[in-house]
């Protein structure tokens, strides 16, 4: 058995965890001692050994803490043409005196608010990294947003991480979103320095009658960062929650993404992309819940793997009994650009209800030949063609993001890389 | 009343009707598993030193092994002690050709519908006819003899044809592969072993018929396929067993050894009791079946219609070693009322330009679960691999599932691999097209289903397909509304 499935190794988290949320956080805990970390051959996490690398490069876990940040670190790391609103975190605590307020929406720490659910949407029985957040996170974020409000300007999750070799950092986010409103946010991370540390992140989002989300997540971190999130929704009646997700970088990156439709005509919409080279390890697994009849899903996720990356996709539809006419879609496309790197896709489908259209569909190739050949025989030399082909396959799912100048922030990135790496 | 509406009634009516069984002397081992039992049944089967060794070696790893529990079903555990392992029609001694063969257990044959009298047929397909754990009888055994095609029941292959067994037994599926498959190599009874030597092309279909019959028995068969260098042949399998109340299990083992050049098409109509309209009895088939395409240029082909069985647990796999090797597998699997199906395929290639297409199609009605399960795995030095898989589910009724976990590992850059599967019902414009043109709403379902399934049919034998046919159809009875 792997060291760290002893308690010991947890102590420090669990014995430095706050006061607060006593009952949640017991639950937590109990879920995670009877959990442990996935075993080797854990279905869910059979491609991405994370007990492993936990264990290699952290010895023992503590709490990260807060640390001093400027204004003008704020502002240099806003990429051009941002404008909204901005809310700062250091190793994933929330920090108001540099954050802005926003009008018409609640903020505040999590501390401040012992009524929050937390745990009630993304359980911690069903993932043991949710359990560990929930039994030990320092402090997070509550975020409401009222009936009706719409928010025009995009909300910027800004986190700051710099930290030490096993320290943890454990963001906790959760956010309510009222009948009828609309709100889009944004979440990116920085690393300050190169160690390797461990993430774990769990966001919860609640999404109103006809309320419409957009949660749009860029993962640029330091090659050392172990990152696990726990990103999980709950929609109703009409509403409408999309989600796009792009990973650059990291050591080993797990993201869990799930959305429940619990209300008739609500439709969830799923997209990444994930851009790797070195020996980068990006796991996406999603999951969408149809629990009640007439909704819908799209998921399209697109994978460029290069050097010794990995990538690996599992996504999971699951249609209940009551849910008839559903419509869920699901695609997972990927190019392998080097002989080192490697793909494990599983595009489940769990269906119990008979008038329903499902589908689902994955591809892993290469690039066009023929197309290559197009663009060379007119002049355009090979490491830019395959840059061009390349951000054209992505950009199926890159203009699915709606906010404008996050959209070029994350198109430059993505052409930087293609024009020099591959 | 036209003809064909006549056959339409006929199947309507019916409902499993294979479920009689028949009474007769058997010679049987008694209930419970230990090395004395495997002792036993080898003493029995005069088997030599090194087989029961083998068999022994692969009980004891057995013992160490638990039961998989990740399939996509739910059935009571089987209490393997309380199981007969050995269950043999009583006969005075081994038969030298049919007329020395009991009447009655030929009449068993003869009622479900296989001639195992060669004069009544001019040509044809070579059937062994195997009964609870014996082969009963192997026919047009001389007309292959002539051209160098071994084609008998495991236990002869094992006293004629020593070397042979000796060196295939277990290269495709080693007896340490799986729960099931180690269960198979320390008590299997008998099956078939069929050798096609260095070119030659089988003339005929063979053929395998498996029956159980005894009560509170398991059936395990075990079947060695070897196709020399540019070899062909077409096998099938049939099954079916009595209507009981309890389940049965069925462990079965199939190897497939295809060498440079060689094919080998292998298809199932899987039959077996699939228990009442209650969920009650029906068989547990928890088979192993896997192929090496061994050298380079050759194929194996699956194809397989699996309608029967209460809980059925089966991947049929091809390992394309050779270069340019292909592998194929085409699957119709209906289940309704109580079934279970967790059925699929791997595809697992490691040579150089290898090929491999998987389609599926699941049909789901009544209470069932449905679940296709498949790998395909591009090895690192398996330049240039192409891999298309389908998988389709169609669901009739509320109550039923349909699932997919399709498993895509890929690790070469040059690879092509695609997959795509849908789930649907069937369309209420296209029933009621046919309501229109006078088709009832039931023989609707039977051709559109037929129509649905047939990219698999097609690949079945003449025979094979129309009894198919009559058996989706069948299958499905009383699935609508």
């Amino acid at each position: 058995m792997s060291t760290l499935t002893q308690q010991d190794t947890f102590q420090g988290l669990f014995a430095a965890a706050p006061e607060n949320f006593l009952s949640i956080r017991t639950l937590g805990k109990e879920s995670f001692l009877s959990q442990g970390l996935p075993a080797v051959k854990a279905e869910e996490y059979k491609f991405t050994n994370l007990s492993k690398k936990l264990e290699n490069a952290i010895k023992s876990f503590s709490p990260a803490l807060s640390f001093e940040i400027t204004d003008s670190q704020v502002k240099s790391a806003l990429f051009d043409g941002f404008e909204g609103d901005v809310l700062v975190f250091v190793n994933g605590l929330f920090l108001p005196e540099l954050s802005s307020s926003i009008e018409g929406i609640e903020v505040a720490k999590l501390s401040e608010k012992p009524e929050a659910a937390l745990g009630s949407i993304a359980k911690a029985s069903k993932d043991p990294f949710a359990a560990l957040n929930q039994a030990s996170f320092a402090d997070g974020i509550f975020i409401s947003v009222p009936k009706k409000a719409n928010i025009e300007k995009p909300i910027l999750l800004l986190s700051f991480n710099k930290e030490n070799v096993g320290q943890v950092i454990q963001p906790r986010i959760w956010i309510e979103v009222g009948d009828f409103a609309e709100v889009t946010f944004l979440d990116q991370s920085i690393s300050l320095n190169d160690s390797s540390y461990f993430i774990n992140k769990v966001v919860e989002i609640k999404g109103g009658v006809n309320s419409q989300i957009n949660y749009y997540r860029l993962q640029n971190e330091s090659k050392n960062t172990i990152e696990v999130s726990n990103i999980e929704t709950d929609i109703q009646k009409d509403a409408k929650f999309t989600s796009v997700n792009i990973s650059l970088s990291g050591d080993m990156v797990r993201n869990n993404l799930s959305l429940n439709l619990l209300g008739s005509n609500s439709e969830g919409n799923m997209f990444g992309v994930y851009l790797l080279n070195g020996k980068t390890h990006v796991d996406n697994h999603t999951n969408v819940d149809h629990t009640i009849p007439h909704a819908e899903s799209n998921e399209l996720y697109k994978g460029i793997l290069a050097d010794q990356s990995r990538g690996v996709f599992n996504g999971k539809i699951f249609v209940r009994q009551d849910a008839q006419k559903t419509n869920a879609f699901q695609q997972n496309n990927n190019i392998l650009l080097s002989e080192d790197a490697i793909v494990n896709t599983k595009p489940q489908l769990e269906i119990w209800a008979d008038d329903v259209k499902c589908s689902h569909g994955c591809t892993v190739g290469q690039l066009d030949e023929e197309a290559l050949f197009y663009l060379q025989a007119r002049g355009i030399d090979k490491t830019s063609a395959k840059g061009l082909l390349l951000y054209a396959f992505a950009g199926e799912v890159l203009e699915k993001i709606e906010e404008e100048s996050f959209r070029n922030h994350v198109v430059n990135l993505i052409q930087e890389r293609l024009g020099s790496k591959f | 009343m036209s003809k064909d509406n006549q056959i339409l009634e006929e199947l309507t009516s019916k409902e499993y009707e294979h479920g009689w069984s028949v009474d007769y002397e058997a010679d049987e081992a008694p209930a419970g598993l230990n090395e004395d039992i495997i002792r036993w049944i080898s003493a029995k089967k005069e088997e030599p030193e090194w087989l029961l060794d083998w068999r022994l070696k692969a009980f004891r790893t057995w013992q160490n092994m638990s039961e998989p529990e990740w399939a996509n079903v739910h059935y009571p555990k089987v209490d393997f002690q309380a199981l007969k392992y050995y269950s043999a029609p009583k006969q005075a001694k081994k038969p030298k050709n049919l007329d020395e063969v009991d009447p009655e257990l030929i009449a068993i044959y003869e009622r479900l519908g296989i001639s195992l009298n060669e004069q009544k047929r001019l040509q044809g397909i070579a059937v062994d006819a195997v009964l609870d754990s014996v082969s009963v009888a192997t026919t047009f055994k001389d007309t292959l003899g002539k051209l160098g095609i071994i084609f008998c029941s495991f236990s002869e292959a094992v006293k004629e044809h020593p070397e042979l067994v000796k060196k295939y037994l277990g290269s495709v599926v080693p007896m340490t592969d799986n729960y099931y498959a180690a269960l198979n190599s320390a008590v299997f009874s008998d099956g078939s072993f069929c050798y096609i030597p260095k070119g030659v092309r089988c003339p005929m279909e063979l053929s395998t018929y498996f029956r159980i019959n005894a009560a509170n028995t398991g059936q395990f068969e075990r079947t060695l396929i070897v196709a020399d260098e540019s070899s062909y042949v077409s096998y099938l399998e049939g099954c079916t067993a009595p209507q009981r109340d309890e389940n049965q299990l069925h462990a079965a083992v199939v190897e497939i050894y295809a060498a440079s050049h060689a094919e080998v098409k292998y298809s199932t109509v899987q039959n077996w009791f699939p228990g009442d309209k209650e969920g009650k009895g029906g068989i547990f088939n928890f088979v192993t079946k896997r192929g090496i395409c061994a050298g380079d240029h050759s194929k194996i082909s699956w194809t397989q219609v699996e309608t029967g069985s209460a809980v059925t647990w089966k991947y049929p796999s091809c390992i394309l070693k050779g270069d340019y090797s292909i592998g194929e597998f085409y699957s119709v699997a209906v289940t309704n009322n109580y079934q279970q199906a967790d059925t699929g395929t791997k595809m697992i290639h490691i040579g150089k330009n290898t090929k491999s297409r998987i389609v599926s199609k699941g049909i789901s009605a009544g209470k069932s679960q449905n679940s296709y399960r498949g790998q395909v795995q591009v090895m690192k030095r398996a330049d240039n691999a192409r891999n298309f898989s389908q998988c389709d589910s169609l669901l009739m009724g509320d109550r039923c599932g349909a699932h997919t976990f399709p498993y895509i590992d890929i690790n070469n850059p040059t690879a092509k691999v695609e997959h795509e599967a849908t789930t649907s019902k069937i369309g209420e414009d296209q029933i009621f097209y046919c309501n229109q043109r006078g088709i009832a709403t039931e023989d609707a379902v039977a051709l559109i289903v037929n129509g649905y399934a047939k990219e698999v049919l097609n690949q079945l034998p003449m025979e094979f397909a129309v009894e198919a046919q009559k058996l989706l159809a069948l299958t499905l009875e009383g699935s609508v509304g």
